[in-house]
């Protein structure tokens, strides 16, 4: 089985989260469990950073589409920077571009969070 | 010794978790050997990724493996993925959109529409003896 981790930390009132490896259903699910952690401790704004997660499936991207859903009810925002061109593709024909902002870099998203 | 004309490579996979990476590591191989840029080489493995997943997880498979086949046909990639499962039927299979996954309680269902995007042709046989994804890129 694939290994996957986070590096989370937090930049003011938002909430940067460092994906290392592929993001399957199981990176995905620690993805989202990280978000409703901080979710719960009243954070709304999330940037993934995705430099070391170059490999995704629907099913890991799926469950950024639950997240995309939860920020919704408290008028959150998902943000992501350092997406390798397959995974920006992926996002856009999945549509997640529509409800959710790929940024160049961590400071542009964390502007664009703002 | 002269090239083959249409050289081969062919893998079994064993339904495992993750296995669909040993695939991608493949078609790396293969995209490279063509000389295909990497965009094209990204686009097969992502859809070689949904394929191989969507046959391990819908085929309910008796033989435990899924048959990638890829042939190089000229400027063209010809990618095969074979499981002995169940079988679908693709007029069945909506047209997923994320405005109606939002709100609904299934997020999944996005593997064919990310293979018919990222491929230049996309084919399907399916019967109660299992399915075939038959893709191709051209160079």
């Amino acid at each position: 089985m694939s290994d996957f981790s986070l590096n989370i930390r937090e930049k003011g009132d938002v909430v940067v989260i460092e994906t290392t490896g592929y993001l399957n259903n199981v990176g995905g699910e620690k993805v989202s469990e990280a978000c409703c952690e901080k979710m719960d401790d009243g954070k709304k704004y999330f940037l993934l950073n995705l430099e070391n997660s170059k490999v995704v499936n629907s099913i890991g991207v799926s469950i950024l589409i639950e997240i995309i859903e939860k920020l919704q009810d408290v008028d959150g925002k998902l943000g992501y920077y350092n997406l390798a061109p397959i995974v920006e593709k992926t996002f856009n024909i999945m549509g997640l571009t529509k409800y959710s902002t790929v940024y160049s870099s961590e400071a542009e998203g964390l502007d664009g969070m703002a | 010794m002269s090239p083959k004309k249409t050289p081969k490579v062919e893998l079994t996979l064993p339904i495992i978790p993750d296995m669909e990476l040993a695939a991608i590591k493949t078609a790396e191989v293969v995209a490279k050997h063509m000389d295909l840029d990497e965009e094209k080489s990204a686009e097969i493995g992502m859809a070689l990724i949904e394929a191989t997943i969507n046959a391990f997880e819908h085929s309910e498979s008796d033989s435990g493996n899924v048959e990638i086949h890829f042939v190089i046909q000229g400027d063209t990639l010809v990618i095969k993925v074979t499981d002995k499962g169940r079988g679908f039927d693709q007029a069945n299979v909506k047209v997923p959109k994320i405005e109606e996954k939002l709100g609904s309680d299934h997020k999944r269902g996005w593997g064919l529409q990310l293979i018919q995007e990222l491929m230049d042709t996309v084919e399907f046989e399916s019967s109660p003896e299992g399915t075939t994804v038959t893709m191709t890129k051209k160079k």
